[in-house]
């Protein structure tokens, strides 16, 4: 009983839940829906779409969750990763004289230099916050605004594509049968993961969000965590631009990444993180990720008409918030006392 | 003090990005407003326009929206004010327009649409004429080019499976695409579209909606004989899937796209398309046409269409009457 307890009571159990209840709704209607087989050492299938392809969402998300963690919002990330896309492909390209051409410089400088400049979006970002005191969203709003303009300069205005093969290769190769994203956003999530329960930064970040001039007294320099925030999600975002060029080995100004910052923004609150900061729960997000795009992969499947698609969708969403916000868990605790 | 100078740094940059440019000159002024610059199709017929009215010696003044409808009610506001002689107009939404179309009328500026249109009571009496795109027609041209390939490979009659990556949900050309090539297909009950998805007009989601398609035909185990996108992004994302999937795009699975754009060209005669329905963004030339037409005391008619091929490699070279090589006109491509 106890054991069942701690289950019930432990954060990842209602996203875990949400998606669990996704994934049986599909097994009872389609049982192969959920079949994986190895193709050419690689394992394809629904479920391995669903992972792969909810990558770009749950980097974001991993980032924004820290960035809600303080109380913030950051509504930038979409226009971040399309700034990340477009800075990727215009170095693979060299400039811009043969598409198919390889580059000049080494892929590794290309991926370096384009986390770079996701950091440094994101440091701007931190330093409007935490410096001049703006609200997060105005603050952010104004990146989201002008990074889709310093997309388009870099692109001149038009879609950039690549044929350079190793840069596909990132996005859309396998290592021992397993997707690259998948494996890239593992490692993201265990840094993330360890830097914010393995060492103090975590805390700090929880009591800032908690609480600023509380963690200020207590000698936290709120400012600075919150720039490193900020920047961790422009890191996050950039990885996530890399991953989408490199998916798709092209980059359109005005369409890669619009809206991501809003699925981002739903999977950390599906995953059970706080909007009003304080407590955040990393695993949590990534799962909303995937929930989300469970969620898409089962309309896509089952051919819902596109007018009905993102009604459902929406409605879904909605139930599975309710499900696990907090009043929910109070009645649900207080009828089992109850009887 | 210190917060003064970080204000000022902020403001500084902010300068910096907007500046602006202002011409005096007495020549005939335009004043355009467009919707943004959301697509290479969008940018394409804005250096059309601008183009075209250079070379006219027309002075324009240009206002790009920003997808936003109140920007372009405040742009066409401003054009009063300013007294410009024509004003050049794609609205972002079909509707809201009523008020500022009469004050419009009252100012007595001839205003000439370009590729969208608006939805008031009366609304030609608005408007000089509409240049633009006819998306049904561009669902025909789509259906009866596969048609007669079909006809060429001797498919004629055979059972086709056809997947479909629909527009953005509830635009114009999604609808539109979607009506004139079932107007074509419903004749032919051979022709069947198995699979129907958005993929929203961008690339990826063409991937990614392609995979699935990709999968629950194979659990199914049904073939896709072709792929009808409604624009030419979401084909070539479409055609990586096909790739990663292990079959052959332009060969295993016929795929149409729609709007002519360069990439679409490349993957033609890469021989990974098969055919690309024309959308031309290029309206300027026809844009500063009518402009003069009005200036020449003439009435246009309220419609006009922009012309508009189709491209491929194979059927141009048996019809070449109905159908334009894509390898002649691929160094010509401009968007």
């Amino acid at each position: 009983m106890k054991i069942l307890k701690k289950i019930v009571s432990s954060s990842m159990f209602s996203p875990l839940l949400a998606l669990f209840l996704i994934l049986l709704f599909n097994l009872v209607i389609q049982p192969n829906f959920l079949s994986v087989e190895i193709r050419d050492g690689r394992l394809v299938g629904n479920l391995i779409a669903i992972l792969n392809r909810s990558v770009p969402v749950m980097l974001l998300a991993i980032g924004m969750t820290l960035v809600i963690a303080t109380g913030g919002t950051d509504l930038s990330v979409g226009s971040v990763l399309a700034v990340a896309s477009a800075v990727s492909i215009s170095l693979i390209r060299g400039g811009d004289v043969n598409p198919t051409a390889d580059t000049a410089m080494p892929l590794i400088w290309v991926v370096l230099i384009t986390m770079l400049v996701g950091i440094a979006l994101g440091l701007w970002n931190g330093f409007l916050v935490a410096k001049i005191g703006m609200p997060p969203v105005v603050a952010t709003l104004i990146l989201m605004v002008a990074g889709r303009g310093l997309t388009q300069n870099i692109t001149r205005e038009r879609s950039l594509t690549t044929g350079h093969l190793p840069f596909g290769e990132i996005a859309n190769g396998f290592t021992w049968g397993i997707p690259n994203q998948c494996w890239i956003a593992l490692a993201v999530f265990l840094l993330f993961w360890y830097f914010s329960r393995r060492t103090a930064f975590g805390l700090f970040v929880e009591s800032v969000g908690a609480n600023r001039s509380a963690a200020n007294h207590a000698g936290i320099r709120a400012a600075v965590i919150i720039v490193v925030v900020y920047a961790l999600s422009g890191l996050c975002a950039s990885i996530a631009g890399i991953l989408s060029a490199s998916n798709v080995r092209v980059i359109e100004p005005m369409n890669t990444g619009q809206n991501m910052e809003l699925d981002a923004i739903v999977a950390v609150v599906l995953g059970g993180t706080s909007m009003r900061g304080g407590k955040f729960n990393l695993g949590g997000s990534c799962i909303g990720a995937i929930i989300l795009m469970a969620l898409t992969q089962t309309m896509y499947f089952y051919g819902v008409p596109v007018e009905f698609a993102l009604s459902i969708k929406a409605v879904v969403i909605v139930i599975v918030v309710i499900v696990q916000s907090p009043v929910t868990h109070k009645f649900i605790r207080r009828e089992a006392s109850a009887q | 003090m210190k917060l003064k100078w970080k204000l000022l740094l902020v403001f500084v940059v902010v300068l910096v990005l907007c500046t602006a440019s202002f011409a005096a000159d007495r020549r005939i002024v335009v004043g355009f407003a467009q919707i943004g610059s959301e697509s290479d199709w969008r940018v394409g017929s804005t250096n059309s326009v601008r183009q075209a009215c250079a070379d006219a010696g027309f002075e324009l003044i240009f206002v790009d929206a920003n997808q936003m409808q109140e920007n372009q009610l405040s742009a066409l506001r401003d054009f009063i004010t300013r007294g410009v002689d024509y004003i050049g107009f794609s609205p972002v939404v079909m509707t809201g327009w009523d008020q500022i179309m009469m004050e419009i009328k009252d100012a007595g500026i001839p205003v000439i649409m370009l590729d969208r249109n608006i939805d008031m009571p009366n609304h030609t009496d608005y408007y000089a004429t509409w240049i633009g795109s006819n998306f049904v027609e561009e669902g025909e041209k789509s259906a009866l080019w596969l048609l007669d390939y079909l006809g060429i490979h001797g498919r004629w009659g055979e059972e086709i499976n056809i997947v479909e990556l629909q527009g953005t949900v509830g635009s114009s050309p999604a609808i539109d695409r979607k009506t004139g090539f079932e107007n074509i297909i419903k004749d032919h009950p051979n022709l069947k579209i198995t699979q129907s998805q958005t993929g929203d007009f961008t690339t990826e989601l063409g991937k990614t909606v392609m995979e699935s398609f990709l999968r629950r035909a194979q659990s199914d185990g049904v073939k896709i004989d072709v792929l009808y996108a409604h624009n030419d992004g979401m084909a070539i994302g479409a055609i990586q899937a096909i790739k990663e999937a292990g079959l052959v795009p332009g060969k295993d699975i016929i795929i149409i796209g729609v709007d002519a754009v360069k990439l679409a060209f490349e993957a033609i005669l890469a021989g990974e398309m098969n055919v690309t329905v024309e959308c031309s963004p290029l309206l300027g030339p026809q844009f500063v046409q009518a402009i003069k037409d009005i200036e020449a005391g003439e009435t246009l008619d309220k419609i006009t269409f922009s012309i508009e091929h189709v491209y491929d490699e194979t059927l141009s070279k048996l019809m070449p009457h109905r159908y334009l090589s894509a390898e002649e006109h691929y160094p010509s491509r401009v968007y």
